[in-house]
């Protein structure tokens, strides 16, 4: 009885450090968010929506433009999807619906031991496996094929758009597959023995009860993929060819947000040059974190509506 | 469960252990320095070997670029920066307290070229180099590169052009030599440690261009001379205003400092490339340091300019094995005067 | 489908087949995809280790750099440089990490663990590469000194959200009826957390905590700014070090041929330490959950 005026003391104690750590995470990602802001202030505000629209990145003349970056960021990461959607989906199918749980277990296990592969190595693997393979025998193959298609014109490099593509496309699979894999689990059995009852093959049953139940959480795994690739830096940087320019084909050298950052921060020496970078970090980060809260709230729905 | 968490307790703690009894260096002064990449292999030399003399003092040298050294000398992130480019005079009055440009070496920016198909030199004029970097020559066989290379049967290949994506003196160098030679480069592109390339491949460092064009063929790209010969890479011969075709060497860069040691300017910034004089390289340059003249940490000041007194004596003789030209002696008596006047909370460090 | 092929049903007809065989053809493909997807992992990591062995021995795991163009010399200061970084970044995020997630999970205050666990996911979509100029503007600008302070603390930004959910989800897996049965007791709630629960969790919390220590070990892009890099061996929070991830990228795209193999070796030896923290933090939690 004495003790409980000091409990109940200690709770309060206990429960506001707590609240004082979940305030910490808040603080952290507004510090991360005022920061850039305040840097890029000059750039954005001076240079408005022609900073995004921007064609040149001039540091001599001082002229910045994130459009090229930004196209670069996009083209990349949407290449990595179309590869790495069918073949993430299509694994998580796999492990969830046709494998046995023991080799579901192990297709898991080296699944996310891709995820967890450091991004620089990726790139190394990129720049003298990957690149010189492309560079030596897939392109050349392609334009022999295709021709004078602009999307594969210009002298086989290599490096560019494609080879960074296909780079980060191996490097979201995993995140794309895990995902997935979660949100087939979580569709309830009974849908599954419902549609096999009526005598649905799997693939019927797939089709026609599980991925409809499954969509809004697979559309969310594929935008946490985005997430990855769009912000994706080391990788990329080796393999993009760090041309500042926008080109239709696949085989041209280009640059990305994350990659002019990495190469330029260091360097940048005047305070107008400083705040043009921060402010591809601020439309990095703005592309980033809309598709990410986006995801999040995806997945979570499909979690708790599969629990319900 | 119990026992994994001790496990992992104790694998933390044995981390911690062996890290504290890492010989402990706290005694030691560390000199943090920073930018061009040109004088890296250098600077990583003097490192070493000033170490080995001086196991008290610490020189961390990281190849950041040259527009790297100057932002951050004037961010004060390290206690000296590097560049082969000056710094321009907006840059001098950005940084607020006066700075010192001190020479430590002269080197020639190489133009390697990745041809398989060709064992011969080939002989490049400036206009012919400014056009290729300009994108307006963009294949091998161009006439305008065969009239230089009588008897060298060039390749149809496409020229791929690679260049510094990161600010960089080398890229100062060159294209501060560009410009010299090309009015069309020098009203379209300009001369900074960083332009906007009309073409071509970017790579970080004079190690990542080096790299690219190792890595490319028909690639052509523009690198410190030391790269160059370290990683193999064929060099081109490029024609000086003399109208002779010279091939990058630390030769033919002392004659191109010859000329200009005799009138330095004042503030030791000055530009060798396109230097008259027979035998001269045109693309060549000094490599500088850069120092704030009133110091505020006076055992870092000392220190500091220890080293670099040192650099310009005794650490000469590490330049012509690694392809710098020695400092002439003229310059060498500029650097010295510079150094001792380089203050301490007022009064002199040396 | 066996029965079938035994012949004892009757003849199927067409339209059954047509079923069939385009179940047949998704099996065949979900198969090729996952071939497809884990081709990559083998053509990796075993090209890392026929290019990395060669240069792996002791002297490489232990002995500093040689200057640029003379060959030997090791990565010993990196591969501490990087055990101290991260662990740095564990000594900053776990204490704020840890009691987050505990927070989140105790639905005391839902409107603010529903803000605190967006911000947590969108921290963890934050690029590294932007964490990396947080921390440089934050901690090497005011002390005018790039140092190994500012590289952990850009680790621990990366490493915080994982161990708050991380710990979230662990908690939240403790079965209610052990906490309702010490609260019963009399026990009160901080003492039930801190003896009942997090014991309890303990192996997941400590999981997540080694899986954010190697994914904070493999990052080179937040290290460039801060940590900065070092051909010494250093332990002064103060002066800039090197890291295992930054010494691979800068040999990477050097143009020597002895760095490229001291690349490889080096990815060798970045992947043994981030797989083995990854290998043990599965085997814990996998061990948990049955």
């Amino acid at each position: 009885m004495q003790a409980r005026p000091n409990t109940s003391g200690a709770d309060t104690a206990f429960h506001a450090t707590l609240v004082l750590a979940g305030l910490g995470v808040v603080t952290v990602l507004a510090g991360v968010a005022w920061e850039l802001l305040s840097l890029s202030g000059e750039a954005l505000s001076k240079g408005g929506i022609g900073f995004i629209t921007g064609m040149t990145w001039d540091p001599v003349a001082e002229e910045f433009g994130a459009l090229p970056a930004l196209y670069g960021t996009l083209v990349t990461s949407a290449l990595a999807l179309l590869i790495a959607v069918p073949l993430g989906i299509g694994s998580a199918v796999f492990m969830s619906e046709i494998a046995s749980s023991r080799v579901a277990t192990v297709v898991g296990v080296l699944v996310d031991l891709l995820a967890a592969i450091p991004s620089v190595i990726y790139g190394l693997w990129g720049l003298f496996v990957l690149a010189p393979l492309l560079r030596e025998h897939v392109q050349p193959g392609v334009q022999k094929l295709f021709g004078e298609l602009p999307l594969f014109a210009g002298p086989p490099l290599g490096v560019g758009y494609g080879t960074a593509g296909l780079l980060l496309a191996i490097m979201v699979i995993p995140v794309i597959t895990a995902v997935s894999r979660e949100v087939l689990r979580a569709v309830p059995d009974t849908q599954r023995e419902a549609a096999y009852a009526l005598g649905a093959t799997p693939f019927e049953v797939i089709r026609g009860t599980v991925f409809p139940y499954a969509r809004s959480g697979l559309v969310g795994a594929v935008v946490l993929g985005l997430g990855r690739a769009l912000g994706e830096t080391m990788a990329v940087t080796m393999v993009i060819g760090n041309r500042y320019d926008i080109s239709a084909s696949l085989f041209a050298p280009g640059y990305t947000l994350a990659a002019v950052i990495a190469n330029e921060f260091t360097e940048a020496f005047s305070p107008h040059y400083l705040s043009a970078l921060a402010g591809l970090g601020v439309v990095l980060l703005g592309t980033t974190l809309i598709l990410n809260a986006a995801a999040r709230l995806l997945v979570r729905g499909v979690r708790h509506g599969g629990a319900g | 469960m119990k026992t994994t968490m001790n496990g992992f307790g104790i694998t933390v703690v044995a981390i911690a252990m062996v890290m504290l009894a890492v010989p402990g260096m706290a005694s030691a002064q560390n000199l943090t320095g920073a930018g061009a990449t040109f004088q890296y292999p250098l600077q990583s030399k003097w490192s070493s070997e000033y170490g080995k003399a001086h196991p008290e003092v610490r020189v961390n040298y990281q190849s950041i670029g040259s527009g790297g050294g100057i932002r951050q000398i004037t961010a004060r992130t390290v206690q000296f920066g590097a560049t082969d480019g000056p710094m321009s005079n907006e840059q001098l009055a950005e940084a607020k307290d006066p700075i010192l440009h001190v020479p430590v070496t002269l080197g020639a920016v190489a133009v390697a070229v990745n041809l398989p198909e060709v064992t011969k030199t080939l002989d490049l004029t400036g206009v012919v180099l400014a056009d290729i970097f300009l994108g307006k020559i963009t294949r091998w066989n161009d006439p305008a590169i065969s009239a230089t290379n009588k008897g060298v049967v060039l390749p149809d290949r496409a020229i791929a052009v690679a260049h510094r994506s990161d600010g960089s003196g080398t890229t100062y160098i060159f294209v501060d030599y560009l410009a010299k030679v090309s009015p069309e480069w020098k009203n379209k592109v300009g001369v900074a440690t960083s332009v906007n390339w009309p073409v071509g491949l970017g790579a970080k460092g004079n190690e990542g261009v080096a790299g690219t064009v190792k890595q490319t063929p028909g690639a052509i790209g523009y690198v410190e001379l030391t790269y160059a010969l370290q990683s193999g890479i064929p060099t081109a011969r490029v024609q000086n205003p003399a109208g002779e075709f010279v091939a990058p060497s630390v030769d033919a860069v002392t004659k191109a400092a010859a000329g200009a040691a005799a009138n330095l300017p004042e503030d030791l910034r000055v530009s060798i490339t396109n230097a008259p004089g027979a035998g001269a390289y045109p693309i060549s340059g000094f490599s500088w340091v850069l120092m704030y003249l009133q110091q505020q940490d006076c055992s870092i000041a000392s220190a500091l300019v220890k080293y670099l007194w040192w650099g310009v004596h005794e650490g000469q003789a590490f330049s012509t094995p690694l392809h710098y030209a020695p400092l002439p002696a003229s310059v060498v008596s500029r650097c010295e005067a510079k150094l001792k006047s380089v203050t301490c909370n007022g009064s002199p460090v040396l | 489908m066996i029965v079938n092929n035994v012949g004892l049903l009757p003849p199927i007809s067409p339209r059954l087949r047509s079923r069939r065989i385009a179940d047949r053809v998704f099996r065949w493909a979900v198969m090729a995809s996952v071939l497809l997807v884990l081709l990559p992992l083998v053509a990796i990591m075993g090209t890392v280790i026929v290019r990395g062995a060669p240069a792996l021995d002791w002297n490489f795991l232990t002995s500093l750099p040689k200057p640029v163009g003379e060959t030997g010399g090791g990565v010993g200061h990196a591969i501490l440089g990087t055990l101290f970084l991260a662990l740095g970044g564990l000594l900053i995020a776990v204490p704020v990490g840890v009691p987050a997630g505990v927070f989140l999970a105790s639905d005391r205050m839902p409107r603010l663990g529903g803000t605190v666990r967006l911000c947590a996911d969108v921290l963890s979509g934050v690029p590294s590469i932007v964490v990396g100029m947080f921390a440089y503007t934050l901690l090497v600008l005011p002390f005018k000194q790039f140092s190994a302070m500012a590289g952990a603390f850009a680790l621990a930004v990366i490493m915080l959200p994982t161990i708050a959910r991380t710990t979230e989800e662990v908690v939240r897996l403790v079965p209610s009826t052990m906490t309702e049965a010490a609260l019963a007791l009399g026990a009160p709630r901080w003492r039930v957390m801190m003896q009942v629960v997090l014991p309890s969790a303990g192996k997941g919390v400590a999981a997540g905590v080694i899986a954010a220590f190697s994914r904070g070990a493999g990052e080179t892009a937040p290290l460039m700014f801060t940590a900065f890099g070092s051909q010494f061996l250093t332990t002064s929070p103060m002066q800039p070090i090197a890291a295992l991830p930054l010494v691979l990228f800068n040999y990477a795209v050097s143009p020597y041929d002895d760095w490229h193999a001291q690349a490889w070796a080096a990815a060798l030896v970045l992947a043994t330490l981030v797989l083995a923290g990854n290998v043990i933090a599965k085997v814990a939690t996998t061990r948990r959950s049955r």
